[in-house]
């Protein structure tokens, strides 16, 4: 069995699985909960000058049977008191010694910066997470995103706060900006121990086709809010790995963004987080979820043989190159199971308008493919003509069965030759131009 | 009574519409034989577009309500459900009904009366399912149409025959006032043949549809048949729509005589209004029965018991001429033994309409069976002016062939008429099939296995 802990710029956690600062993480009641539950850490909901708030303030993207695939919020920063809050960080670090507890902080001059960190380390916390990122509220006050999208303030503000924290500090990066290593480097410059990405997206889910008013709904009125939730996670794994990536960065990562379950949580491991951070799914499905989180990466890593996730962690950052250094001779084209094929005939329609037209409907009889589950007489099945297929996956993407269209190496006479290489190839006379698609 | 099937809540119909895979030229539509776009209704339910999901029905359609509730979907538009063979189909007998329900309870109409007419004058005789189906197509086409019906109300046997517990008589009412709000004519009360002759039909419209549908009398042809007791299946599932249901007459131990649909729904709706026993006797084993098996199924749930290899010798009675019960002989033993029962009914076909054919159409071609020769492509006869579909020309099918064989004379009476073709409903889900023939479902519905 896998052993789960980890330790996170010297921050030791028995899991990597934390709660990123939200309403999971508001109060000493939910802390003994998640605890209970499993959570290896928690990241406290943002601690500053309490805040009162709007009604209503979620709204979520939702499609067909799926509610909650993506989330955003208008929500700002602690409504409590930093006095209520330092207290009941207290008390949960004595109850549950062995768990991971971050406060995570948002303030403005350096005087309170220090003051919060201060009170912080007298709580007994075991680092800090600094709210450079929340996109809506607090960056009109010159604080949140409006810090992390402008990396000189924040190396400023992380330089103010490594003065005085003697625990680890986190940087929490926004992904409202257009080149996040920037961000990342300037969190190293300003001597922060680690990074957390992302923060919430700047965003409107959905308008009232009635009242012509966004959603969520304030007195005839919205706002722009911070977007979360599965939907995100291709554009966090996309940050992290950057970050992960960047060779003048090196800091260690703790993941966030859409994470559900064990296989999202792995995912960001192999793109380079050390720990990751929840928020949409727990309050989706509340702190419950964590379990399969535990079982489900330590059976994976097991079947891995792999003892600890520290050996999972960054697996795949390798294998993201730049798109010229990509093999141009590799071929690969969609073939069809037509024992498994069910006759929905969409991977038809989506070559047929949507790609390169080359998977056919012909009659199960005189080719002799006959008939499979669900397609029957006087039914066309769809066959892929493979000299015209440029192996794109859209079938295999569309396809309802899982397995039935697979994508399948052609072993190529050519050797392999990038983008780079035929460019120079090319100028050097050595090889004829590659003819354009007809 | 209730319907067997509870209608599917909003919030239901919604999460089984977006269930569906949404297929390119859906085995669905090919099963349907009117060719319901049935991917492109669906889709509409589930962004919300419940009255045009209804228009998408109903143009394709004109009886998709009753449809929804008749259809023997399970060997239809369901049995060819892509889903169906290792998970669930789509219900997409249940979605029909909750688009075709939203219209008429919100008093919608969704299809357009043409407002050129093309002055042609069209009769119809029957107004069953293959009558209202044929007169509908023709009054959108833009021609008059008028439908002569025997009874006192049309619809034929979806307003007096289909099983109470699937479709209540006010369905089929509500699409005969539909039909009639497209223009169609109804002059109820007119039999054709006692108050008109087919040649005066013919004399005075540009074409005959000839929708007749089947007899309902059904003789076993043994000694004692004939008596009190004993009645027609038929009579009496017409009795069940007709009269409030505590005066229908019900035996105590009720027998039923055949192995088709008309027997099984008749031995479950007697034990549905109370009988305290209700028998089906028939002579073949139960694989040799021609209904269907979800229909027996239903039937052993109601705690109807069955008997087999049963061959009725005669009807018993006694002394009073009252029934007493039904001699069998056991078709593979030859044992013989008397089946009591108190009333008796019969279900064992429902006879061809030969003799009234001739009598209206003496040169018109009848097959073998008893049934007009047409082409089921056009619904065409051997007369040039006469045109024929539904059960009297197929021989007894469904709800939805005698919709869709109404459907198809009705184009081609409008070819005739017009020398123009009819275009047919658009199957938006099947953008750029152009395999012929140029519909799918309606022209040569495929059958998926029988489940
Ligand atoms: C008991 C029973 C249960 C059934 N259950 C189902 C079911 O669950 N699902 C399903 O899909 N199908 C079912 N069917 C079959 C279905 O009812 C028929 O296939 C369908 O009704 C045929 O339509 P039609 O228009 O051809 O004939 P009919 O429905 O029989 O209509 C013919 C019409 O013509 C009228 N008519 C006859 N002669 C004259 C005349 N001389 N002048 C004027 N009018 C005349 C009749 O009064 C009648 O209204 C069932 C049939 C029976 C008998
Ligand atoms: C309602 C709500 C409130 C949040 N409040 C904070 C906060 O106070 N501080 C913070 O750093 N992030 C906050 N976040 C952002 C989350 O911590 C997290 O970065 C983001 O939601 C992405 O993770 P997820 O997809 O798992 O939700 C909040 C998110 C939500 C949905
Ligand atoms: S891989 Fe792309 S091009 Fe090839 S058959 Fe599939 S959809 Fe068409």
């Amino acid at each position: 069995m896998a052993d789960l802990s980890v330790t996170f710029a010297g921050i030791r956690s028995p899991n990597p699985f934390w709660l990123a600062s939200g309403p999971p993480t508001n109060t000493a009641y939910q802390a003994h909960r998640a605890f209970e539950a499993g959570w290896g850490g928690i990241v406290w909901k943002t601690i500053g000058d309490p805040t009162p708030n709007v009604a209503s303030r979620y709204s979520a993207l939702r499609l067909g049977n799926k509610r909650m695939v993506g989330f955003n919020n208008i929500e700002l920063i602690s409504d409590r008191s930093p006095e209520t809050n330092f207290r009941e960080l207290k008390e949960i670090k004595h109850r549950w010694p062995d768990r991971a507890l971050i406060a995570s902080l948002m303030t403005d001059t350096r005087e309170h910066w220090h003051d919060l960190i201060r009170r912080g380390e007298d709580a007994g916390v075991d680092g800090f997470e600094l709210n450079f990122g929340c996109p809506h509220g607090m960056c009109e006050r010159g604080m949140g995103s409006a810090v992390g999208q402008n990396p000189d303030v924040a190396e400023k503000i992380t330089s103010w706060v490594m003065e005085v924290a003697s625990k680890p500090v986190i940087v929490k990066l926004t992904p409202n900006i257009t080149d996040i290593t920037q961000a990342a480097r300037a969190a190293k410059r300003g001597g922060a121990n680690a990074i957390s990405l992302i923060n919430t997206i700047r965003s409107i889910t959905q308008v009232n086709l009635d009242n012509f008013v966004p959603e969520p709904y304030v007195d005839g009125a919205s706002t722009h809010g911070g977007y979360c939730g599965p939907a995100v996670k291709p554009i966090a794994l996309n940050m992290v790995q950057n970050c992960a990536q960047d060779s003048e960065f090196g800091l260690p990562i703790s993941g966030i963004g859409g994470i559900s379950n064990w296989r999202d949580a792995a995912e960001f491991l192999a793109l380079g987080a050390t720990t990751i951070q929840v928020c949409t799914a727990v309050m989706h499905h509340g702190f419950r979820i964590v379990e399969d989180m535990i079982d489900g990466l330590s059976a994976y890593l097991d079947s891995k043989s792999m003892e600890s996730p520290r050996e999972l962690v960054g697996r795949a950052v390798p294998s993201l190159r730049k798109w010229e250094d990509l093999n141009l001779n590799f071929k690969r084209v969609a073939r069809i199971d037509h024992d498994t094929c069910i006759g929905c005939n969409l991977c038809h329609i989506a070559c047929e308008d949507g790609a390169h037209q080359c998977i056919d409907l012909l009659d199960p009889e005189t080719t002799g493919i006959g008939y499979g589950p669900g397609r029957m007489l006087g039914k066309a099945a769809p066959v892929v003509r493979e000299e015209d297929c440029v192996g794109c996956n859209l079938c295999s993407l569309v396809c309802p069965v899982d397995g039935c269209v697979s994508m399948v190496e052609i072993p190529s006479k050519e050797a392999p030759m990038s983008w780079s290489q035929y460019q120079s190839r090319l100028s050097k006379g050595d090889i004829a131009p590659i003819p354009a698609h007809p | 009574m209730e319907e067997i099937h509870a209608p599917l809540s909003d919030q239901a119909a919604l999460a089984e519409s977006q269930r569906c895979l949404y297929c390119y030229d859906a085995p669905c539509i090919h099963a349907c034989p009117t060719g319901i776009d049935v991917p492109t209704f669906i889709k509409k339910i589930a962004t919300g577009e419940v009255a045009s999901a209804a228009k998408t029905i109903l143009t394709a359609n004109i009886l998709g309500a009753s449809c929804a509730r008749v259809c023997p979907t399970e060997v239809l538009c369901e049995g060819a459900c892509v889903l169906g063979h290792d998970h669930e189909p789509i219900p997409i007998g249940l979605l029909q009904r909750h688009a075709t329900d939203f219209v008429t309870a919100h008093g919608i109409s969704v299809l357009k009366r043409p407002t050129e007419k093309s002055g042609f004058r069209v009769a119809i005789i029957g107004g069953g399912p293959a009558g209202l189906g044929c007169a509908a197509e023709l009054a959108q086409l833009g021609h008059h149409a008028v439908i002569f019906e025997k009874e006192s109300n049309a619809g034929g046997l979806n307003t007096r025959g289909v099983a109470y517990y699937k479709m209540k008589p006010r369905v089929s009412l509500d699409e005969v006032r539909l039909v009639e709000s497209l223009g169609v004519e109804i002059q109820t009360g007119v039999n054709v043949g006692e108050d008109l002759t087919g040649e005066e039909l013919l004399s005075e419209y540009d074409a005959v549809f000839v929708a007749i549908g089947l007899g309902s009398e059904s003789h076993l042809g043994i000694a004692s048949e004939y008596g009190p007791g004993v009645r027609s299946a038929l009579d009496f599932i017409r009795d069940i729509h007709e009269m409030p249901l505590e005066e229908v007459e019900i035996g105590k131990s009720v027998l039923v005589i055949g192995g088709g649909n008309t027997a099984i729904d008749a031995v479950s709706q007697a034990k549905r209004l109370g009988a305290p026993s209700a028998t089906l006797a028939y002579r073949r084993k139960e694989v040799d029965m021609s209904a269907y098996t979800f229909e027996v199924a239903l039937a052993r749930a109601a705690e109807c018991r069955m008997v087999f290899e049963a061959k009725p010798v005669e009807v018993v009675r006694d002394v009073e001429g009252n029934l007493a019960g039904v001699k069998f002989i056991h078709s593979s033993s030859g044992k013989e033994w008397i089946e009591p029962c108190d009333q008796l009914l019969l279900a064992i076909g429902q006879p061809k309409q030969d003799s009234l054919l001739k009598k209206l159409f003496p040169a018109l071609e009848i097959d073998a069976r008893g049934c007009v020769t047409t082409d089921p492509l056009t619904g065409r006869t051997s007369l040039p002016k006469i045109f024929s579909g539904g059960d009297c020309a197929n021989g007894g099918k469904e709800v939805v062939n005698a919709v869709g064989e109404g459907k198809k004379a009705a184009m081609e009476i409008h070819r005739m008429l017009t020398g123009k073709p009819a275009t047919p409903t658009k199957q938006s889900s099947r953008q750029g099939i152009t395999r012929p023939p140029s519909g799918a479902g309606l022209w040569n519905p495929i059958r998926p296995p029988n489940h």
